[in-house]
């Protein structure tokens, strides 16, 4: 198929290219003594080849997203070649090069080249020439053939009166950004295919939309013999989307980049913000010439790299300026030195922290370096050799280096740096090079002057003013009992945000028929796929809520009165804080406070009002105000406030346009926010400080009234933290761990707001479907007031009712409501069609209450056919599913009967998370089955064993629920009672963490290699991956597919039935709706769509539901909460409490006798909606199900909905038809090439016949590299297919393979199979490990010392169920994290090591990183801490450090000898020859919890009443 | 909700009255108050259900789960709160209402329901008792005018919701005392009215009018009103008695329940009677015919008269003790009820139809019925009719108001209870029929809404 886009693709339908990710591989060689070679430069392709599985490729096989080389200026190259150009070259550092993408028509090209030419001759610079680049696109793709420009390479000369190098840079960069901006406003046909990919006297780049593979042909010149370098860089991207494009393959200017920046858009905004305040001698007054200093239509990438540069060329030093844009986790680092802290806290003071997981390498053609985010979220490996080469790369092993030519084998770590600086020849280490950048200025005398501590600050004694008449201040804000009782009491009573269950069903804020705050109409985003959600309670030591308050400085410049700044903890003000601003009088600091009240007798006097606090904001900071209050006291009858979030986006938006916001801090003054979701919106939207005062009145109220059994003081301080902890909760959902990038970020999607208020107080947020404009806000404010303070008559005592959490009659509507839920149940369970029918016209039938943007359309009128004519419902109902109900959530008796139900119609069950016990893999006596046909992978990878994933029909990787996106869970040790301990393959009673991410999958390419780990395992069961819906989940689908996913699950953000923060049930994630339609425009779009079958979920019900989903473009359907319901669920909503009064959502013994479901019930109503379905079908004329998928065209706005005209409400881009799909089919489904049919598995598998047969014992060695990926899964699939969980006896087959093993070395290993690797292994070592034995040495050659080199990479183990492994090295971060049953000994761990760990025993023979044992409830980690460097170093929260006793002495003994044996390990010789001694340098890690629990057990087995078991 | 495992430990205590032999000497109520203790751990059994099936099948919507909660923990006076906001009567609706509510309770799925009534009772009771019910007249008013006319439980439900909303009420009742069927309908073992005179008190103080004594219509012209009246709300209840037209009706000794009953509450309270007009039932022989909660009553009336002997017959079939598959949970279930009427001893047949009253001298002695083929005569003196209301009587007042009516004879209005005559209202049974007092309630606190909207352009009122 060909590609007609000259260049991405415009914003279509619900298509926008601004949602595109990217994530990649990354990597350089380099000499470090700065001899410039050809051999270097063949060694970066060789790299480049090697990481190609990093890479993906789109509909068109032979085009890749991108590949790219940096090197250092190739002047013997050059002065050989450009003669024949007709160049006459100076001598190097003389002339800067470049290679520019230019436009194929001739006429356009001259035009560029004219505006270059210009802007060099402003410079004072000569363009010396021209030189056609030769390339041979023999091979490339068609795609990137179509898109191909012309490629030439620039020489422009430099003049007399440049002083130095750098000066130099800065005038090719000048006349660069110029030319870009020019050619940008000429908005030329093609002008976007203009692009330079870099001009610079030191270094040179080479790159396009090519695979790696493709790069070294290509680029004829790469072939050549003269062209040298001692230093190259090299990048292969992996982009969601099969847009890519030729301008953003990577290197940029100065770096390339694996990963993500999360906080891009705040970013962006900030360094607009900013603009007006830069100035800089070395730029002169051409400064102004290079804004936007952020070039418009870039990636996070080239972003970065944009600021990077400006900061560089500015005279700040590469590891200076990468230590601004990336700092370290510094705020809670006790480790850290003085001087770097204070150099952290006086940067923190001129820019946010640009976040999100990201490995970095950088280079300015003389140093290179590299640089990991501060959670060390990338994997990067490095290689020095002995003869003085780096090699850096996302994976060991992508150069092949003979073992004893190793000098040192490491990663980088979280936070930390590499740099190699050639023109010194020497190697600078981590902590080194920051100090050295640290010291270089006296940051802390300067902090020490200027810096003001907010805590330090004295209150002045002000009389607090009491709110009168609270009572109606909550009304006229909308409070209602509900807010008091389910959000502010808990909140103030245990400092947690209150929990709730069974998903939202209650309307779109825009729909609802009951007045909404104007936060309703924003959605909290999340991340999924392309880079992790955090975990903020586990690794709270990333996470930080710190606040710098007052205006910034010029970002070019360093002066001590930089940080001139009021540092606060916490943005979240008490009345005395905010007083302490109002009253600041010290270092120049003044504050003023405008009010945000306005008349509510004209409906215009609002946006009047808006329009003058604007004008008033830009005043003060004109009049010398540092700081504003943007202040809602005051209101009373006639007298409205603006809604607070409103205001704040106005003022921002303003002050961000005007590049004035850098200069005030905004504080919020507001009766209004109350819930952690309005303090993270106003954040979102750049709010500093937040004083939620009403809030504190309400709790003030509560304790008077008796409700609230506490002083104020705590009850405030609770509520606060609270709210803090939630904050943290929604920054860490993207991926974000400081509050400082979260803010101004815009983390969020409107859901329901017109352009006009968007573009004025929200720009750059998505609103899809248009909606409300300031009209109608103020219409809505102006109620709200009236209400409270009524001209006459009846007095409500009361606040309203709310309804909002639970259903009430006076509140907000419920599509499962008494009448609902009763209907359905009476329907199922009589089996009467009719019954049926009454119910679902209930939900369909949505006029008075518009509750979903179904409700919004209707069917077009078509031509009916008869009912008989359509297809049979036997095939129909295959297409259903259940959602992921797991087994601890639901009882054992709702499960199990879910499950024969589907299997009696032939439909999907789903196990949800946390396992399946084996024995419901055999079928019934009575042929029903237990077995759930699609096995669940989360990221807990509780029971995932191998044997699991053998008996799935469909293997679901959740990486998001519609409950809760992007946040983990936890199963409470009360919850895990014996059953489920079993299934889940953990200890009863010891509670079980399930983390916000899935630890192997950081980015799009992590995922693809799971999905290969899982299709390995299991090569006939379909890979499915569960996203939830939100704006880009188009974008990210098509990455997903790209990765091989064979279905897509689209899910709804309102649905869910398990517990979760009430703030995430209703503000988290979007209808499905938009997200199914925007996935399938996205996956036609890409031609991507054949290869994967959509399936949406998120309440559906009813036949009609399914239609709309069938039309949008789903091929399947999922049910979850009508089918409990249909077991008896009446939406209680306690699913939390384990309460539940029926029997279906709860492990208590007595209330699962309650239990009263039969499958029956839910055959029944599957048949009901699968015929309403049929009727509906033959309405429009359509026979099959695959016939209707994605016909939107069939589908109109429903004219008789008040709400799509009262609104605003444009459904068009939902409606939207790219015009090129081609009914998809199932016939024509391409299959997804997994690539297994190459895996050395497959080698294995032939060489153990017998074994895997008759279990004849088996040996075989076997040389192994980077690119053998999941070696040992297919192999032990294999074996459980044959054998089942208990595998072949140990030691049956015995593997010894050498080199370096790529990704996910002996993943899922099966018992009876042993691994020996002498080398080394990348990430995910022994992923799941079920019953195998792994041992890892150093090579025979290879003479470095193991235990203070990286032998594996990160994430070893994750998820393991048992088995042993002997690493003879150290491993990277988060080895044996949720570990449930492995003995393990390593050397030495990164990180977060046996983090969420519930069994098995480790031994770490050496150092282990920070945060080690977070969240780890059960098990044993026995650490050799010689250095006594432990204690600081481990995570006490759920964990105590220990002496060992003697029965611990006898496993480190065994476990210790197993080791020498095995890998012959000198620590461990030395360790066991001297024992006795020894012995006094090991510590235990006993997690608490699992202490008690053990003893308990070990008593009752004393009294022989129970055996002991554990994992 | 206080105790999440309320429900698991508490079982629910059944409704406790004075022994038979004991009441069945007094009028006084049958009931005993529960105490304190025991209304909280009752109150733990509530679940705070996320969708509260009794708070939908509770026709005024009660905040049931809320102030269930609030009981358990005590506050006292807010749960007071709370539940005069969606109640007027709560002493009335907590002593007399059938409880739909416990019907749809979800614990009563699979375990015995929340004693929802009771609770709602101790909260009123408690109120009283705590001297917390005091009258709280409107701060201003509004200078509008609205007649009631009726005083029976939706009159006075929208009469009170009219005065809170700053209305000048008058309520119109054409007997000597304000209640209608509460004070005359209903014995006073069920309802003291002792506690009717308590709130209507407050009512007075709260400055609504209570014209008694003055027929609407007659004493005080159709004209009159319409004149000196902003709005008027018909609340006369649904007085027509449905009649038994079979062969000896016109005998002597066969009366109408409500005429039975009415003249029993008005000897109890004290009122002088010819003693020519007197029923008694003291030593005779009583059927009651109609097997509802009248009929109830005029058993337990007449046990307390001195009866010989109560028959009470029904036409239709035995209900059954539990619910059936065609009237699945939450609905209101057509199940076997027996009342302390019933507990207080006579017989009670099913399926029995009345073919004819047989008597002698123009008495009533005999009357034929016959049961599934069988026929056969139960002897007696007196016969009373409970078979219900047919519509309101269509008196002077509704005539001269041209009021239209529903097919059923019911005043016929539109959703905003405004009949066709601007200004005009009707609630409770007059429009919708005979039905519970508890929608009688709700019909007038409707109305109200609707008459409030009408007044003033909007209301504050509850829309419920």
């Amino acid at each position: 198929m060909t590609m007609n886009y000259a260049h991405r693709p415009k914003r279509q339908g619900l298509y926008d290219p601004a949602f595109e990710h990217d994530a990649c591989g990354v990597g350089f060689v380099c000499d470090i003594t700065g001899k410039r070679s050809n051999e270097m430069i063949a060694k970066g392709i060789e790299v480049l080849e090697r990481l190609s599985h990093r890479g993906a490729t789109g509909a068109d096989p032979k085009t890749g997203d991108g590949a790219g080389i940096l090197i250092q200026m190739p002047h013997e190259f050059f002065a050989k070649v450009c003669p024949g150009s007709n160049i006459d070259l100076p001598g190097p550092g003389e002339y800067g090069a470049g290679l520019v993408f230019l436009p194929t028509g001739n006429k356009d090209r001259k035009l560029c080249k004219d505006v270059l030419y210009e802007a060099a001759k402003e410079e004072g610079l000569e363009i010396l020439g021209w030189r056609e680049v030769p390339v041979d696109d023999s091979d490339i793709g068609i795609c990137a053939k179509d898109t191909q420009p012309a490629i030439e390479q620039v020489f422009i000369k430099g003049n007399k009166a440049i002083k130095d190098a750098l000066s130099f840079e800065r005038k090719l960069y000048t006349t660069r950004k110029k030319a870009e901006n020019r050619i940008r406003s000429l908005e030329i046909d093609s002008g976007s295919l203009f692009y330079i990919t870099n001009i610079s006297a030191r270094t040179l780049s080479y790159k396009g939309l090519l695979m790696p593979d493709q790069l070294g042909k290509f680029f004829v010149d790469l072939k050549d013999s003269y062209i040298k370098s001692a230093i190259t860089m090299v990048h292969s991207r992996y982009s969601t989307n099969t847009f890519p494009t030729w301008d953003l393959a990577q290197p940029f200017r100065f770096l390339a980049h694996n990963g993500e920046i999360n906080t891009l858009r705040g970013n962006i905004n900030w360094m607009r913000a900013r603009e007006g305040l830069l100035e800089s001698g070395l730029f002169g007054k051409e400064i102004k010439e290079i804004f936007p200093a952020i070039t418009p239509g870039g990636s996070d990438s080239a972003a970065i790299d944009n600021i990077f540069e400006l900061l560089v060329l500015s005279g700040r030093s590469l590891e200076h300026a990468m230590m601004m844009l990336i700092p370290n986790a510094w705020e809670q680092d006790k480790a850290m030195s003085a001087a770097l802290k204070n150099f952290y806290k006086y940067h923190a003071c001129m820019m946010e922290p640009w976040d999100g997981p990201a490995a970095i390498s950088f280079t300015d053609g003389t140093k290179v370096g590299a640089v990991l985010d501060r959670n060390g979220l990338r994997p990067a490996r490095y290689m020095i050799t002995k003869d003085r080469m780096v090699v850096m790369a996302s994976e060991a092993g992508a150069l092949d280096i003979a073992p004893e030519k190793i000098l040192a084998s490491g990663k980088i770590e979280p936070g930390k740096m590499l740099l190699i600086d050639t023109s010194l020849g020497e190697i600078i280490e981590g902590s080194d090079i920051k100090d050295k950048v640290a010291r270089s200025r006296p940051y802390g005398a300067w902090l020490k002057e200027n810096m003001v501590e907010f805590a330090s600050l004295k209150a002045k004694s002000i009389k607090e003013t009491a709110i009168k008449d609270i009572s109606a201040l909550e009304k006229a804000f909308g409070y209602t009992r509900e807010d008091m009782k389910y959000i502010i009491k808990p909140m103030a009573e245990k400092a947690q945000e209150p929990i709730g269950s069974m998903g939202n069903d209650t309307p779109h804020a825009v729909l609802s028929n009951e007045s909404n705050l104007l936060f309703s109409y924003f959605k909290q985003l999340f991340a999924q796929v392309t880079n992790p959600a955090i975990d903020p309670i586990r690794e709270e030591l990333v996470m930080s809520l710190e606040t710098y308050l007052g205006p910034e400085k010029n970002l070019l410049d360093e002066t001590p009165l930089h940080c001139h700044k009021l540092r606060m903890k916490s943005p979240i003000l008490t009345n005395e804080d905010l007083n302490k601003i109002r009253n600041i009088s010290i270092n120049g600091f003044r504050t003023k406070t405008i009010s945000l009240l306005f008349g509510t007798k004209k409906i215009k006097d609002l946006s009047k009002r808006l329009d003058a606090i604007c004008h008033e904001a830009s005043g003060a900071i004109k009049a010398g105000y540092t700081f504003i209050i943007l202040s809602d006291r005051g209101v009373k009858k006639g007298r409205a406030a603006i809604p607070s979030l409103l205001a704040l986006g106005a003022v921002h938006q303003r002050l961000v346009k005007e590049s004035l916001r850098a200069r005030i801090g905004i504080i919020i003054e507001s009766a209004e926010p109350r819930e952690v979701h309005h303090l993270a919106v106003l954040f979102g939207y750049g709010a500093d400080c937040v004083n939620p005062y009403l809030a504190y009145g309400a709790i003030g109220e509560l304790i008077k009234e008796g409700d609230l059994n506490l002083s104020y003081g705590s009850a405030q301080d609770n509520y606060i933290k609270a709210l803090e902890k939630g904050i943290l909760k929604v920054l860490s959902k993207m991926g974000i761990s400081t509050l400082q990038s979260y803010r101004g970020a815009q983390i969020f999607e409107a859901l329901g707001l017109s352009d006009s208020v968007i573009d004025k107080c929200f720009t750059g947020t998505p609103s899809r479907i248009g909606g409300i404009g300031l009209r109608q806000i103020t219409a809505e404010t102006i109620k709200r007031n009236e209400e409270a303070y009524p001209e006459s008559g009846y007095e409500n005592l009361e606040l309203k009712t709310g309804g909002l959490y639970q259903w009430k009659r006076d509140g907000e509507f419920h599509l499962w409501n008494p009448q609902t839920i009763a209907a359905l149940q009476d329907a199922a369970w009589c089996g009467d069609y009719k019954k049926y029918k009454e119910f679902s016209k209930l939900i369909n039938d949505q006029t008075s209450n518009p509750c979903t943007l179904r409700s919004l359309l209707k069917f077009k009128r078509a031509k009916p056919i008869s009912l008989d004519e359509v297809e049979s419902p036997e095939s129909i109902v295959k297409r259903f599913a259940t959602g992921a109900m797991s087994f601890g959530s639901i009882s054992k008796e709702a499960h199990e009967t879910i499950a024969i139900a589907m299997n009696r119609l032939g439909a999907k069950s789903n196990t949800g998370e946390g396992g399946e016990d084996p024995l419901r893999f055999n079928n019934l006596p009575d042929c029903d089955s237990l077995r759930s046909a699609i096995k669940q992978v989360a990221s807990g990878r509780f029971g995932v064993t191998t044997n699991y994933l053998v008996n799935a029909d469909e293997i679901q990787i959740k990486i998001a629920q519609g409950a809760k996106p992007g946040e983990g869970g936890q199963l409470p040790g009360h919850k895990v009672s014996l059953t489920i301990a079993k299934t889940r393959y953990t200890t009863p009673g010891v509670t079980l963490i399930s983390p916000p991410p899935h630890h192997d999958i950081y980015s799009i390419e992590d995922l693809a290699q799971l999905i290969f780990d899982l299709k390995n395992v299991n090569p006939k069961a379909r890979i499915s991956v569960k996203l939830v819906s939100e704006m880009g989940v188009g974008t990210v689908a098509a990455g997903v597919a790209k990765g091989h996913a064979e279905m897509i699950l689209i899910s709804g953000g309102d649905g869910g039935t398990g517990a979760s923060p009430l703030s995430s049930i209703k503000h988290a994630g979007l209808p499905w709706e938009l997200g199914l339609s925007e996935t399938h425009q996205t996956l036609v779009l890409n031609s991507l769509r054949s290869r994967v079958r959509l399936q949406t979920d998120g309440q559906l019900r009813t036949g009609r539901d399914i239609a709309i989903a069938a039309l949008l473009g789903a091929d399947e359907f999922g049910f979850a909460s009508a089918i409990l319901v249909i077991l008896g669920c009446v939406m209680l909503r306690h699913c939390h409490l384990n309460n539940c009064s029926v029997g279906v959502a709860t492990q208590d013994e007595v209330l699962r006798t309650r239990f009263r479901g039969r499958p029956e019930y839910i055959v029944n109503y599957l048949r009901f909606v699968v015929e309403e379905l049929r009727e509906i079908m033959a309405s429009l004329g359509i026979r099959t199900v695959d016939e209707m998928v994605g016909r939107v065209d069939l589908l109109e706005p429903n004219g008789s909905m008040p709400a799509l005209k009262d609104k605003g409400l444009d459904l068009s881009r939902i409606l939207y038809k790219p015009n090129k799909f081609n009914v998809s089919t199932t016939d024509d489904i391409t299959a997804q090439d997994h690539g297994i049919d190459k895996v050395m598995d497959l080698e294995l598998i032939r060489l153990t016949k017998d074994s895997l047969d008759k279990a004849m014992p088996v040996k075989i060695e076997l040389p192994i590299s980077n690119i053998n990926r999941t070696t040992g899964a297919m192999l032990s699939g294999r074996i459980c297919k044959i054998h089942g969980e208990d595998g072949l006896p140990e030691d049956t087959i015995q593997c010894k393979f050498r080199g370096a093993a790529g990704q996910s070395f002996g993943a899922f290993l099966t018992k009876g199979v042993t691994f020996s690797l002498e080398g080394m292994a990348n990430d995910y070592v022994g992923k799941g490990i079920s019953g195998g034995k792994i041992i890892i040495r150093p090579d025979r050659e290879s003479d470095y010392k193991a235990e203070v080199n990286i032998i594996i990479g990160n994430t070893a183990f994750y998820g393991a169920i048992s088995g042993e492994a002997y690493i003879r090295g150290v491993s990277g971060e988060r080895f044996c994290i949720r570990n449930s049953g492995l003995y393990a000994v390593v050397e030495g761990v990164g990180d977060h090591g046996c983090e969420y760990m519930t069994g098995g025993r480790v031994i770490v023979l050496g150092r282990t990183g920070r945060n080690f044992a977070a969240g780890m409830s059960g098990g044993i980690a026995y650490i050799y801490d010689k250095d006594r460097l432990f204690k600081d170093n481990c995570n006490l929260s759920m964990a105590d450090i220990e002496n060992i006793d003697a029965e611990d002495e006898e496993t480190l003994r065994n476990m210790l000898a197993n080791h020498l044996k095995f890998t012959q390990s000198p620590v461990a010789g030395k360790i066991l020859h001297e024992f006795r001694r020894e012995k006094k340098a090991f510590v235990k890690v006993m997690p608490t919890e699992y202490k008690r629990i053990m003893k308990a057990k070990m008593d009752e087995y004393k009294l022989e009443l129970s055996e002991v078991s554990d994992g | 909700m206080g105790d999440i495992k309320g429900f698991l430990k508490v079982k629910r205590a059944p409704s406790s009255y004075r022994s038979v032999g004991e009441r069945l000497k007094d009028y006084r109520s049958v009931a005993l108050s529960r105490k304190e203790g025991s209304s909280i751990d009752q109150a733990s059994r509530c679940m705070d259900c996320g969708t509260p099936f009794c708070h939908w099948a509770c026709p005024i919507g009660n905040y049931i789960p809320e102030w269930n909660d609030l009981l358990f923990r005590g506050e006292w006076k807010k749960a007071l709160e709370l539940l005069s906001t969606t109640n007027n009567l709560p002493e009335v609706t907590g002593r007399l209402c059938p409880a739909t509510c416990e019907y749809a309770c979800v614990l009563g799925i699979n375990d015995d329901s929340v004693t929802i009534r009771e609770n709602e009772l101790s909260i009123i009771e408690n109120g009283f008792d705590s001297n917390l019910i005091r009258p709280q007249p409107p701060k201003n008013r509004t200078g509008k005018y609205v007649a009631v006319i009726g005083s029976g439980p939706a009159g006075l439900a929208c009469a009170d919701q009219l005065n809170k909303a700053g209305h000048h009420v008058t309520v119109f009742e054409k007997d000597n005392k304000i209640g209608g069927i509460l004070r005359y309908g209903i014995p006073d073992f069920k309802l003291e009215k002792r506690i009717l005179d308590r709130r209507i008190n407050i009512f007075k103080k709260d400055g609504i009018k209570f014209l008694t004594s003055t027929n609407a219509g007659i004493d005080y012209k159709a004209g009159r009103l319409l004149k000196e009246f902003d709005a008027i709300c018909l609340a006369g209840g649904s007085r027509k008695p449905r009649d038994l037209n079979v062969e000896g009706r016109d005998l002597n000794g066969i009366y109408f329940a409500m005429d039975y009953l009415v003249q029993a509450n008005r000897l109890v309270a004290g009122q002088m009677i010819e003693a020519s007009d007197v029923i008694s039932a003291r030593n005779k022989k009583v059927l009651v015919i109609g097997g509802g909660d009248t009929g109830a009553d005029c058993v337990g009336t007449a046990h307390r008269q001195g009866a010989g002997s109560v028959v009470q017959i029904e036409v239709l079939p035995e209900p059954p003790e539990c619910r059936t598959c065609d009237c699945p949970w939450p609905k209101y279930p057509a199940i076997l009820r027996t009342s302390t009427s019933h507990e207080e001893g006579g017989i009670r047949r099913w399926s029995v139809s009345t073919k004819r009253f047989v008597g002698e001298n123009g008495w009533v002695k005999k009357v034929s019925c016959s049961s599934e083929g069988d026929d056969f005569e139960i002897e007696a003196d007196i016969v009373i009719l409970a078979i219900g209301f047919v519509h309101p009587e269509h008196d002077i007042l509704l005539n001269e108001l041209k009021i239209e009516f529903d097919t059923k004879g019911n005043v016929k209005t539109g959703d905003d209870y405004m009949t066709s005559r601007k200004g005009l209202f009707s609630a409770g049974d007059m429009r919708r029929g005979q039905s519970l007092i508890v929608w009688a309630i709700s019909e007038g606190r409707r109305s109200a809404y609707n008459i409030d909207k009408y007044l003033t352009g909007r209301s504050n009122l509850p829309k419920l």
